[in-house]
């Protein structure tokens, strides 16, 4: 087995030093009623290029090559070359959580750039170096939230992503909390049905733009929450911040959000990350770990996790969470994403994303489909009424090759004839024309 | 050396956007519109990949070096994997496809599903939770719904944990909303039977333990610890942080535990990756599958498919089915090895027991057995002869080229320096790292101050971690406030350059 | 820099390392010697609020080094009149006088008698000795 350097040699020379006569008998204190007596019956040993083969096969068997209209969450962005680059390099790939810094300064410091940068896109005074995905920060905020107000009440708008309330509903109940949804019409959720629900409640989260790509009315949502006091969380799109105002500019106490659009392949589902930040009045209540800056014992600026006491290593049973693992790896991809793009390129990138959109919105309404939401502005993704049951319409147009969105039946009552439409900088105006001809 | 946005300047740019000729985009409202531009990194591409590529000769993974952090399993994660996680038919697929488009990867993660069913001993498996700590909230979830259930769940409220527990065990059960029962460890570092008979009762959910323990040891008396929990109508949790002591040798499922968590970042290589990511699939007795979370991966003969028709599920802990690209790694290092996985463990705790030979008369040894995968020294005499703790010593170690072993864990050992080597290494290496480990402690003795002061050798020196927590600076300030501003934006003034 | 280790005896202990000065029906409350020096440099004091009640045996507050937190344990019950905000914003002087500088908080006894059952400095040096 190629990746054991033990011979015969080194085994025993490795036995006679510890004292024992064989391999077995260092098993001894497992009592033999727990000892697994067969070869375990798993699939026989591949060599690397029998491996190879396996693993081809496995993938030639998913359908990628159907134009990409899917979105409602995960959206196929362009990943740039550097990227992969950057996540080949072994010091950082092969390495571990940087909890001894003077081995990990080249971790922690991605680290920090990468908090920087979220802090810059949300507005916020703070982030944490990355949670599992974008509905498992939804259920960290909570937590946060429930702590910060002592309210055990959690308001979540029904135009959020269906995962992520989902997500929170799991969670909420070993935190003791009670999840209140408030209803869309026409797309958008009414601040005064959110003011009415945000009463006594630990906080709003509401997403924007929301999960038919339409722009809520973000300020007016946060002002609902803060009136109750209620900590208004936006859940949003990296991608969007360019041209979307950053939530601690119009009064959000956290921003959340899946981060996969930045620097991340689609990968049927993961790994991805969940990115979370916060004003500075909730540091210590933050789930995750931080990284802060520092000096080392000669004066020069170094960087180390800091307040590590919110962390379950240290306080355990009252942690702020249990997390220890995270996704590191698939934020430092966001990062270097984002700097590759600049401010100018991503407020570029969500205009491509918005033109695309529009044009494809208009010619699907030429080729005689009906928006679901016609009054609304959106971002990158909006719901067309396809004339028949969504799936059906979207199996007649993967059969011409286009993948052509998400049936949103699936989740929300009476939309069964409406599909998600995600349009992101990868398509063209051609594959557009595909779009509309395979709809109509 | 600088941060990537000290090295920005206006105007650059290192990536371009797709126009489409003739659109324009829509007009934002101008309540939503962005009015200040967000302080990205401005720089062209060969100066980002060379700011990255510094970042990395600066960090130290295990393609570096050896890596001994016990209860981490830093082995060697195998470059084909990194390929083939690659290969677009896996990259460019959407989670949200239908299930048809989708026949490589949920067949992929059905064969995943048996190896652990198997490997474990259990029935049937969740891939979704997206690492360890996850895998076990979920797990004390099913504990609640299991009990529901049966009507027990109000009254049975607590979950025992042994006092060398992970941090994540204890902070895992206060977000599912149990309460923590504490037994204590004897002196052989089993769980102390005695005291566990009297703290079990119908008020008991269950127990979560890691076996081999974080001690590195087998706990000797697992089957009776199963009688007392399965006995008064309990489960059993088992922290899959330590299965790669006893892959092929000994099941969690068989040791009486009910409900599994794998690190595949762990025993199956998913490389770590400066942090994460991870997975922590879950395996679970038939009695608690119906209550796992949805999708769950179903086969219909030769066609497979995501299933969500499970009514009495506890929800949803993460989106789609899990983090995807670290099955694809694991199910290919598994089949690498095939049934093999059993020498993988059996040389994985050679490896710890040679070290542990060459070491336990240098070091204090607060348990003398022998160990599994790992196992835990203490520097306590050091420390009280010579003033040296074992975190001198792992900053030492730093300068002999070797990635510090785990520190101060478990919390019951005082100075403890927890030391895993994995299956990876070759003897060469184990006998650098035991003569570094016995140079540093003649260093003690004869020469303490070189090993106070280290590291000598590394990028940067000893890091001040109060002045980190007592004055939190947590992202660049841009010189925004210069009351606030730290270490490093006084030393950009002064510095030329890095 | 960390004082050198004393264990005032005008000082009354308790087991979890804590001390009380008694003064009229007031008290004043701190952490030991022993305490900060297991605990390391102080980075962090998180007090109650004035006006709030504290309760013997049971914690009214945390300190926290980079690496640990520990519970501050009231020796009495009271009611808090001050905290010391010196301690709030420079938490290190605990470590250079855990006795003086480094008091936490003041209060008011509501049961003056708890004071029979804390140590004395015999009681709680003879702890330490055989801990």
């Amino acid at each position: 087995m190629s990746y054991l350097s033990l011979t015969d040699a080194d085994r025993d020379a490795m036995l006679a030093a510890i004292g024992v006569s064989s391999v077995d008998e260092l098993f001894r204190d497992i009592p033999a009623g727990v000892r697994y007596a067969r070869e375990l019956d798993v699939p026989p040993a591949l060599t690397e290029s029998e491996l190879q083969r396996h693993m081809e096969e496995l993938a030639g068997k998913n359908v990628v090559d159907e134009i990409c209209f899917l979105g409602a969450g995960i959206y196929d962005h362009y990943v740039p070359a550097v990227v992969d680059a950057v996540l080949q390099r072994g010091e950082l790939l092969t390495a571990y959580t940087p909890y001894q810094p003077e081995m990990s300064q080249g971790v922690l410091q991605a680290i920090f750039e990468y908090q920087t940068a979220i802090c810059e896109l949300t507005g916020m005074d703070v982030s944490n170096a990355s949670g599992y995905d974008g509905t498992t920060v939804a259920a960290d905020a909570c937590f946060v939230a429930k702590h910060a107000t002592g309210r055990s009440k959690i308001v979540v708008t029904e135009a959020t992503n269906p995962q992520v309330r989902q997500v929170v509903k799991t969670y909420a109940p070993g935190f003791g909390l009670e999840v209140v949804e408030v209803s869309h019409e026409g797309g958008v959720t009414d601040p005064d049905r959110v003011r009415e629900a945000a009463q006594d409640a630990a906080a709003v989260i509401f997403q924007h733009p929301n999960f038919f790509g339409v722009l809520e009315n973000a300020p007016e949502l946060a002002a609902a929450a803060n009136e109750a006091e209620a900590m208004p969380i936006a859940h949003v799109d990296l991608v969007s911040l360019g041209v979307l105002e950053a939530p601690g500019v119009y009064g959000c106490a956290m921003a959340i959000g899946e981060g996969q659009s930045a620097g991340n392949a689609m990968s049927y589902g993961g790994p991805h990350y969940g990115f979370l930040a916060a004003r500075s009045d909730y540091i210590r209540r933050l789930p995750g770990r931080i990284v802060g800056e520092t000096v080392d014992a000669a004066g020069e600026r170094g960087y180390v996790l800091t307040l590590q006491t919110r962390e379950q290593h240290i306080r355990r049973e009252k942690a702020t969470s249990n997390i220890t693992t995270n996704q590191t790896l698939l934020a430092l991809a966001g990062l270097v994403h984002l700097s590759l793009l600049g401010p100018q390129g991503l407020r570029e990138l969500g205009e491509t994303c918005m033109a695309l959109a529009e044009h494809a919105k208009r010619r699907l309404q030429e080729a005689g489909l009906e928006l679901l939401f016609p009054e609304q502005t959106t971002f990158k993704e909006f719901a067309v009424r396809t004339g028949r049951n969504a799936r059906e319409a979207l199996q007649r147009a993967r059969a011409k090759g286009v993948y052509a969105g998400y049936p949103l039946g699936r989740d929300y009552p009476g939309l069964d004839d409406a599909l998600l439409v995600a349009v992101t900088e990868q398509r063209t105006l051609t594959e557009i024309e595909r779009l509309a001809e395979a709809l109509s | 050396m600088k941060l990537i946005y000290e090295k920005s300047q206006p105007g650059r740019r290192g990536l371009g956007v797709p126009r489409p000729e003739g659109l324009e985009p829509p007009e934002v409202p101008a309540h939503l519109a962005r009015k200040t531009p967000p302080r990205l990194p401005e720089l062209a591409e060969p100066e980002v990949l060379r700011h990255f590529t510094k970042l990395s000769t600066r960090n130290f993974g295990i393609d570096t070096g050896f890596y001994p952090l016990g209860s981490c399993t830093m082995k060697y994660n195998p470059r084909i994997n990194e390929r083939v996680v690659g290969l677009p038919g896996f990259a460019r697929l959407h989670p949200l496809v239908e299930d048809d488009a989708a026949q490589g990867a949920l067949e992929l993660e059905w064969h995943l599903q048996e190896i652990l069913r198997e490997v474990t001993g259990l029935d049937a498996v969740s891939l979704q939770p997206a690492a360890g700590s996850q895998g076990e909230l979920t797990g004390l979830m099913l504990f609640h719904a299991y009990f529901a259930d049966k009507g027990e769940d109000e009254q049975r409220t607590k979950i025992v944990i042994p006092d060398t527990a992970h941090g994540t065990n204890p902070a895992s059960v206060t977000m599912a909303g149990y309460e923590l029962t504490p037994v204590k460890t004897d002196a052989r570092g089993n769980i102390d039977v005695e005291d566990l008979r009297g703290k079990v009762d119908e008020h008991t959910a269950g127990l979560m333990l890691t076996n081999p323990s974080t001690l590195g040891l087998f706990d000797e008396n697992i089957e009776a610890i199963r009688d007392i929990f399965h006995g008064a109508g309990a489960l059993m949790y088992y922290d899959g942080a330590n299965l790669n002591a006893v892959c092929g040798i000994s099941r969690p499922g068989d040791m009486g535990f009910d409900v599994v968590h794998i690190n595949l970042h762990k025993t199956f290589s998913q490389p770590h990756g400066g942090g994460g990511p991870g997975g922590g699939p879950i395996a679970v007795r038939a009695s608690l599958a119906p209550f796992l979370p949805v999708p769950v991966v179903a086969r219909d003969g030769a066609t497979f498919r995501l299933d969500y028709d499970l009514p009495k599920s506890i929800g949803k802990v993460r989106a789609f089915s899990g983090p995807f690209g670290v099955f694809v790694r694991s199910y290919a290092f598994m089949r690498s090895y095939g049934p093999a996985l059993r020498e993988m463990s059996e040389v994985a705790v050679l490896n710890a027991n040679y070290l542990l030979a060459r070491l336990k008369d240098a070091y204090d040894l607060p348990f003398d057995r022998l160990c599994m995968h790992e196992f835990v020294l203490s520097a306590r005499t050091l420390k009280r002869e010579h003033g040296v703790s074992a975190l001198d010593v792992a900053k030492r170690l730093m300068d002999y080229g070797f990635h510090p072993p785990t520190i101060y864990f478990p919390l019951i050992v005082p100075e403890a320096l927890m030391i895993e080597p994995t299956e990876s290494e070759a003897r060469e290496t184990l006998d650098e790292f035991i003569e570094a480990m016995l140079a540093i402690a003649r260093e003690a003795a004869e020469d303490p101050e070189v090993v106070h002061s280290a590291p000598h050798a590394r990028p940067v020196r000893r890091l001040d971690e109060v002045r980190a927590a007592k004055q939190p600076v947590v992202r660049f300030g841009f010189g925004d406030h210069p009351a606030e501003q730290g270490a490093g934006d006084r030393q950009l003034e002064a510095q030329k350059g890095a | 820099m960390a004082a050198s280790e004393s264990y005032p005896d005008d000082l009354l202990y308790h087991p979890e390392h804590d001390w009380a000065r008694i003064d009229g029906d007031e008290a004043v409350l701190g952490v030991t010697w022993y305490a900060q020096d297991a605990l390391g440099e102080l980075v962090h004091y998180e007090p109650p609020s004035v006006g709030a009640s504290v309760s013997k045996d049971n914690s009214y507050g945390e300190v926290e080094s980079v690496k640990a937190v520990s519970d501050l344990i009231s020796p009495l019950s009271g009611e808090v009149l001050e905290v010391n905000e010196k301690v709030v914003d420079a938490p290190e002087t605990v470590n250079e006088d855990p006795y003086g500088d480094g008091w936490l908080i003041r209060i008011r006894m509501t049961n003056p008698n708890e004071r029979e059952r804390l140590l004395s400095i015999g009681e709680y040096r003879k702890l330490l000795d055989e801990g």
